[in-house]
């Protein structure tokens, strides 16, 4: 038991001095890689409290993934370095906006595990069996059965998100000449290189 | 207290059991790859140091190793540092769940192919820090190259290892290897084994994928400004990937330790011994095609990822959930 509390404050001790970093720390892409190892410590700290499913699929989904992206566009948009952090220098106009949503995030936060605290059977589900099944498997008999309408619309809500994203970037241009895989590869030799013997002093003449 | 240490000290000595003989056979496998290399192109390949050649990576990774370690000047040096140590962590973390045999396994976790596939998933990074870090154009192009098609590469990864779980119906790598005693499932899922290979080819940056290091392009893409010990350990990251790519195959799709058939001379042969000689049949094929396959252009290489692989994975899943549906074969689970 020693071994894993040692274990369990080494990893909310990382999670929670690199969610600080990732406010703090001047360069955007520092940021970046700093709220990689909050995920990373997160996913690790969900393996140890049993939910292993949930830590892998934080891992391939947002440090997989999502990281990625971030740190992608971070790189690309060349952000210059922070100039002024929040307690340093002059007084940022962001903290009342950040104030106002980290306070109604706890709000949330307060109501939806109160709620849990006070009612306990308001997320029971009846196919849900105390068994010693492994937790992929207990999420999987939810997630098909008592969950499926919500699982079915998260689906529908992100293929709508990612057809919207793609309709947003999407415009046509005109004059811009395109590659057609079918032509390029059905081209045969035969009637793309034509072999010429060229008379001395005479050259040859290009029909294009 | 000491009963702590004495665990901790067995974990230790059998992890060094563990990496100590996958980075002989990277070694070894470099060797192979550049022999194969040059048999393909009628040359000898490497074969004056030691005998066949075998002690070449050796001498090679010797002389990295006594290089001089540039860091260009506007690079920025943790990342930059920080970033072939990445790759080659990530590449060697991944074999501590690959069974080599029914208990041969360092940790036997519920979720193995989850954690071989988040391992794999974070080896972007090793890459983007590389090519980020290094401050140059040619880096950078090849780090946005390598991560754009590893992460498109994955997607149809991810669904072809959810074919080979609907057969299965564990997310244990053993179970999954138990699977498959039967009948292995390069039989019936042979279009996704393709598939898969092919994907790993890309996401491994292996030619015909090797645009990230495109040397007609690129020069030598995010490993440009890197030398001396921190560009063998890219190297040594890569060919462990490569391994790791092979095993993963060969457990998904090959049976992993199992026989080749459950008959009397075939199944007296140890089970670690068929999953190496399975992993290297998968090696010479990845070799095999570096030698003869012409680098893709990188719209092709994206419209492989996207419009034909992915699309026919999922057709396939679809197909593989309704033959085991109305069959009746889908995996029992025993609650």
């Amino acid at each position: 038991m020693i071994i894993h509390t040692i274990f369990f404050y080494f990893f909310s001790v990382i999670a929670i001095f690199s969610s600080l970093m990732v406010i703090t720390s001047r360069s955007t892409i520092n940021s970046v890689f700093f709220l990689i190892l909050d995920f990373i410590s997160v996913g690790c700290l969900f393996i140890m409290v049993g939910a292993e499913f949930l830590g892998m699929i934080l891992l391939i989904v947002y440090v997989g993934a999502v990281a990625v992206l971030f740190l992608f566009v971070v790189m690309m948009l060349n952000v210059a370095e922070q100039k002024q952090s929040w307690f340093i220098g002059k007084k940022s106009t962001h903290i009342p906006t950040g104030l106002i949503v980290s306070v109604l995030i706890l709000l949330e936060l307060l109501v939806v595990v109160g709620g849990w605290k006070y009612k306990e059977d308001l997320m029971s589900s009846s196919t849900l069996l105390l068994s010693n099944i492994s937790n992929t498997h207990q999420l999987g008999l939810v997630m098909y059965t008592d969950y499926i309408l919500y699982f079915q619309l998260a689906g529908i809500v992100l293929l709508l998100a990612m057809i919207g994203a793609i309709l947003l970037t999407f415009r046509e241009r005109i004059g811009v000449k395109k590659q057609s895989y079918l032509k390029q590869i059905s081209r045969s030799p035969s009637n793309a290189v034509e072999l010429i013997e060229v008379k001395s002093n005479q050259g040859v003449k290009i029909d294009d | 207290m000491i009963e702590y240490l004495e665990i901790l000290g067995q974990e230790v000595y059998k992890i060094i059991f563990l990496l100590v003989p996958i980075l002989v056979s990277v070694a070894m496998i470099v060797w192979l790859d550049r022999r194969v290399w040059g048999l393909v192109q009628k040359r000898k390949g490497p074969n004056v140091v030691g005998p066949f050649g075998l002690f070449q990576t050796l001498a090679d990774a010797l002389k990295y190793i006594f290089k001089e370690i540039i860091i260009p000047a506007s690079a920025n040096k943790v990342v930059f540092i920080l970033a072939p140590i990445v790759t080659m962590t990530l590449a060697l973390v991944a074999w501590a769940v690959i069974p080599m045999s029914e208990d041969l396994v360092l940790a036997n976790i519920n979720v193995g192919i989850l954690y071989l596939f988040a391992i794999s998933s974070l080896g972007v990074y090793g890459i983007i820090m590389g090519g980020w870090a290094s401050n140059s154009k040619y880096p950078f192009l090849g780090a946005i190259r390598s991560a754009a098609q590893m992460v498109s590469y994955e997607v149809s990864i991810g669904i072809i290892i959810i074919n080979v779980l609907l057969c299965v119906g564990s997310l244990n790598l053993n179970d999954i290897v138990i699977a498959q005693k039967e009948l292995w499932f390069v039989i019936p899922l042979f279009p996704m084994f393709v598939i898969f290979f092919i994907s790993s080819l890309a996401e491994t940056n292996r030619p015909p994928f090797d645009l990230p290091e495109a040397e007609a392009e690129l020069v030598a893409g995010y490993q440009t400004e890197y030398s001396g010990m921190m560009y063998a350990m890219f190297w040594l990251g890569e060919y462990a990937n490569i391994l790791l790519m092979c095993a993963m195959g060969s457990i998904l799709f090959l049976g992993g330790w199992l026989p080749l058939m459950d008959i009397y001379p075939l199944n007296i042969i140890p089970a670690p011994i068929w999953m190496i000689l399975k992993i290297l049949f998968l090696f010479l094929l990845f070799a095999l095609i570096k030698a003869i396959v012409p680098r893709y252009r990188y719209d092709q290489l994206m419209r492989l990822g996207w419009k034909i692989f992915l699309p026919f994975s999922l057709i396939y899943l679809v197909l593989t959930a309704s033959f085991l549906f109305y069959f009746d074969k889908l995996p029992k689970v025993n609650i």
